[in-house]
């Protein structure tokens, strides 16, 4: 509600019902509440700034185009983190495995938490190179969940499957990974 | 694959990609203001359908209007 001069209370739309209507104004809105929520969501599972700000453009666009379809009662971040992942998931397939790991992606991967002495940077980039060659749905579910730690429930809703299905998916990522680093000789 | 390997791979992949934590000042965020870009693609135009497409669809329709046989046969192999 807001207060016009004389005091009277004149009620405004809420920007969801808004946005829903088609008001690019409240799109704007909902785009500066949620566009870090939505860039820092993409930015884990393609792991690179370039793209993860190309990627928050594409999905607020996919947003705005699936307004209609866009149900109050299921909040707002959780479906932009659906369209999102979708947003993400077809740019990872759209790549070829190699050409992911630009000199960007892996400035990323070599920041933050120290390294175990005991896993070599040739281990590691291997690593990242087998990870890189997994099937995109695999290592999203694998990123979210074991790297970023995010609750199975979040990432279940992200990617519309069931927890069960993000364990099994993450547990066949994994195993994909030791075949893969196996037969480069490395045993985990 | 026992709790331990995986456990162990699961070590080998946080090395690998560590988790990306926001910068203490300015959270993860990106590095320039996307709602201009946001705006552009929301004018932008669909991209229209290149000229070639049209004529290779005209093309198709002639030849199924000329051999209609020919249709239960690419049904077939599609």
């Amino acid at each position: 509600m807001s207060s016009w001069p004389s005091g009277v209370l004149v009620p405004v739309a809420d920007p969801l019902d808004r946005f829903r209507q088609g008001d690019v104004d409240a799109f704007e809105e909902l785009f500066r509440l949620h566009q870090r929520a939505v860039y820092g969501w993409i930015l884990r599972i393609v792991r690179n700034p370039t793209v993860a700000e190309d990627l928050t453009v594409e999905a607020f666009w996919r947003i705005y185009k699936a307004r209609a379809r866009f149900e109050p009662a299921r909040g707002f971040e959780p479906w932009a983190r659906c369209i999102a992942t979708r947003a993400a998931l077809d740019w990872l397939r759209a790549r070829r495995p190699e050409s992911e790991l630009t000199e960007e992606t892996m400035a990323m991967q070599t920041t933050g938490a120290p390294a175990d002495p005991g896993v070599t940077a040739e281990i590691r980039s291997k690593t990242a190179q087998a990870f890189a060659r997994l099937p995109p749905r695999l290592r999203v579910a694998a990123v979210l969940s074991v790297v970023e730690d995010r609750p199975h429930k979040e990432v279940a809703e992200a990617l519309g499957i069931s927890v069960t299905a993000v364990k099994l998916r993450v547990f066949r990522a994994l195993r994909l990974l030791r075949k893969d680093l196996e037969r480069q000789g490395i045993k985990p | 694959m026992s709790a331990h390997d995986e456990e162990r791979i699961k070590d080998l992949l946080r090395q690998a990609l560590p988790p990306i934590e926001p910068e203490p000042t300015a959270g993860l965020e990106p590095r320039v203001d996307l709602w201009p870009a946001v705006l552009r693609r929301l004018d932008s135009r669909p991209a229209a359908m290149p000229w070639f497409d049209w004529t290779l669809a005209a093309g198709l329709i002639a030849f199924f209007a000329v051999f209609p046989a020919s249709i239960p046969l690419l049904l077939y192999y599609l």
